[in-house]
């Protein structure tokens, strides 16, 4: 009998390879299924919605007809929202991310803390609309505000910013901060110059899903009073406004089919500004990755 | 000779652990002094002593003096900062940053202040022109240091200790992940660089401490065991324990 022709052998790897092959088509179909599901409401929302996604959509303000409503306001409104917390959101997140993985010192405290952000993260977001509205509308007197809205999404987005920062810090090299720190860096030059340069793609990638997460967040902006009907853009930021997810959910809840065209023209809208940031996302990384 | 670092009495303990035990040792200026023993033994625990890396590792606890050039480098007088820009240091793993080969040696001077182009490009030339790498980089210097081969970048490392000015170069087992060509090249660089700093290395090739240093001690479960001249050292040590360690029965 030659070396490579033992019979049970054969018989048990034909029936290892089976296995394989069986594991293989289970995932496959994983894997379909989640992105078969995907594609149906793909097509089904750009089906409804692909006759509305026309200028009128994004120059007129909504209105009770159909055919001369827009979201205009609502577009303006997620965006104006997005450039009052990205830089917040950034600043506190971040900050946050280098005091806990730099500078605190490792002990039960700063576990608790690291503990309560994790499960920060997790809260449902109607919970953060409450708190919202408690502290910004009622307590600091901002009423129904553009501000208001980006404070309560800034804390909403935090926890979840800080973890994805510190994740992207702490996967710094050690030998890294040891080679700073050798020349005669001071904590700071370090973070500065050694460790966020190599943690920024990381950082960055985090803020930016973060904040796509924001923009489609709806209830705690019902909670603390985004408006459904707003016919003009604001003018500062202690103006009331209204964002797209809320827009589209005031146009699904009426009973008239037009209107749900609108809100699927909407959803278009929003799905592509959504592409788009987590694109920002990806050449952001690229970009920095091919510095270093 | 004159000395320039001042070990006496240090006791050095990681939590409970018990690192060193009274080490005492004049480091002679302008020489190579290589410190050798088997792994855990201290050997690389007493030179990031010298830098006060150590700090950075919570529940290490120091008793005893260490002085360089006259100045206890424990006392609250001396600013660790300054300590590292005098006392510079090249790790085990080359371990430049991702950025340019320019911004690496300049990084430094940098955090020491120095901004004028002008001052930054002299002493990117001098740093790499020491460290014998100027001609393999003076057409790429805008390269990544990434894209260097590993003994390049180990030069290139010390190339950045060098450009803060120091005068005293901590090497800890420097060439231990290096093909043995760059080794070499490295240890000239030794040989070469001990007429202007005073080096201390730590290694875990004998032959290499016989080969570049002028002092060898000999390390043992965090005592000094053994501390003199490498040639005699290797010739006619004292100790049994030395003898037994230089000829390969144990370590």
């Amino acid at each position: 009998m030659s070396l490579l022709e033992e019979d049970t052998g054969r018989k048990q790897i034909a029936q290892r390879r089976r296995m394989d092959f069986i594991l293989h088509i289970l995932f496959v179909i994983c894997t379909s299924i989640g992105v078969l599901a995907l594609m149906a409401l793909m097509v089904d929302i750009i089906m409804d919605g692909i006759m509305r996604f026309a200028p009128d959509l994004f120059t007129n303000y909504p209105s009770r007809r159909a055919s001369q409503a827009g979201m205009k306001s609502a577009i303006v409104g997620s965006l104006y929202m997005l450039l009052i917390m990205a830089p917040l959101s950034f600043i506190l997140g971040v900050g946050a991310a280098i005091f806990l993985e730099e500078y605190a010192k490792k002990n039960r405290l700063t576990r608790l803390i690291q503990l309560n952000i994790s499960t920060l993260a997790g809260v449902p977001s109607i919970v953060y609309g409450i708190l919202g509205l408690t502290l910004f509308v009622r307590g600091l007197a901002l009423e129904r505000s553009l501000l208001s809205g980006a404070l309560t999404m800034t804390l909403l987005v935090l926890p979840i910013i800080i973890v994805s920062a510190q994740e992207a810090i702490r996967a710094v090299p050690k030998a890294r901060r040891d080679a700073s720190f050798a020349l005669g860096a001071t904590k700071w030059q370090t973070v500065s110059r050694s460790v966020m340069p190599s943690a920024l793609p990381g950082v960055l990638t985090g803020v930016i899903l973060a904040l796509s997460r924001a923009i489609g967040e709806t209830a705690p902006l019902v909670m603390i009073g985004g408006l459904t009907y707003v016919a003009f853009l604001p003018e500062s930021i202690l103006d009331s406004f209204t964002v797209m997810p809320i827009q589209i959910y005031n146009w699904i809840s009426r009973p008239n089919e037009a209107f749900h065209e609108l809100a699927a023209a909407g959803i278009i809208v929003l799905l592509i500004m959504l592409l788009l940031m987590n694109f920002a996302a990806i050449l952001l990384r690229n970009k920095y990755q091919k510095n270093v | 000779m004159g000395t320039l670092i001042d070990i006496g009495k240090l006791h050095l303990y990681y939590g409970a652990f018990h690192a060193l035990k009274n080490v005492s040792m004049d480091i002679p200026e302008k020489a190579i002094t290589a410190f050798i023993g088997p792994s855990g033994c201290g050997k690389s625990t007493l030179l990031r002593t010298l830098n006060r890396m150590n700090d950075m590792i919570p529940g290490t606890r120091i008793e005893g003096r260490i002085a360089v050039g006259g100045t206890d480098i424990y006392s609250k007088e001396v600013d660790v900062e300054t300590l590292r820009k005098k006392v510079g240091m090249v790790f085990q793993q080359p371990n430049p940053f991702p950025k340019s080969i320019y911004d690496n040696v300049a990084y430094g001077p940098r955090l020491h202040g120095i901004r004028s182009k002008g001052q930054l490009d002299e002493i990117v030339e001098t740093s790499l022109r020491s460290a014998v790498l100027w001609d393999e980089v003076k057409d790429h210097l805008k390269r990544s240091a990434l894209s260097l081969s590993g003994g390049q970048q180990q030069r290139l490392c010390i190339a950045r200790a060098l450009a803060v000015n120091p005068d005293i170069l901590l090497m800890d087992e420097a060439t231990s992940a290096l093909d043995p060509i760059s080794t070499l090249k490295i240890e000239e660089l030794a040989q070469e660089l001990k007429d202007r700093y005073t080096i201390v290395m730590v290694t875990h090739n004998m032959h290499q401490a016989a080969r570049v240093s002028n002092q060898t001690v000999f390390f043992l479960n965090g005592e000094v065991v053994e501390y003199s001249d490498t040639e005699k050292l290797f010739s006619n040590p004292r100790d049994q324990r030395t003898e037994d360690y230089i000829s390969g029965r144990f370590g």
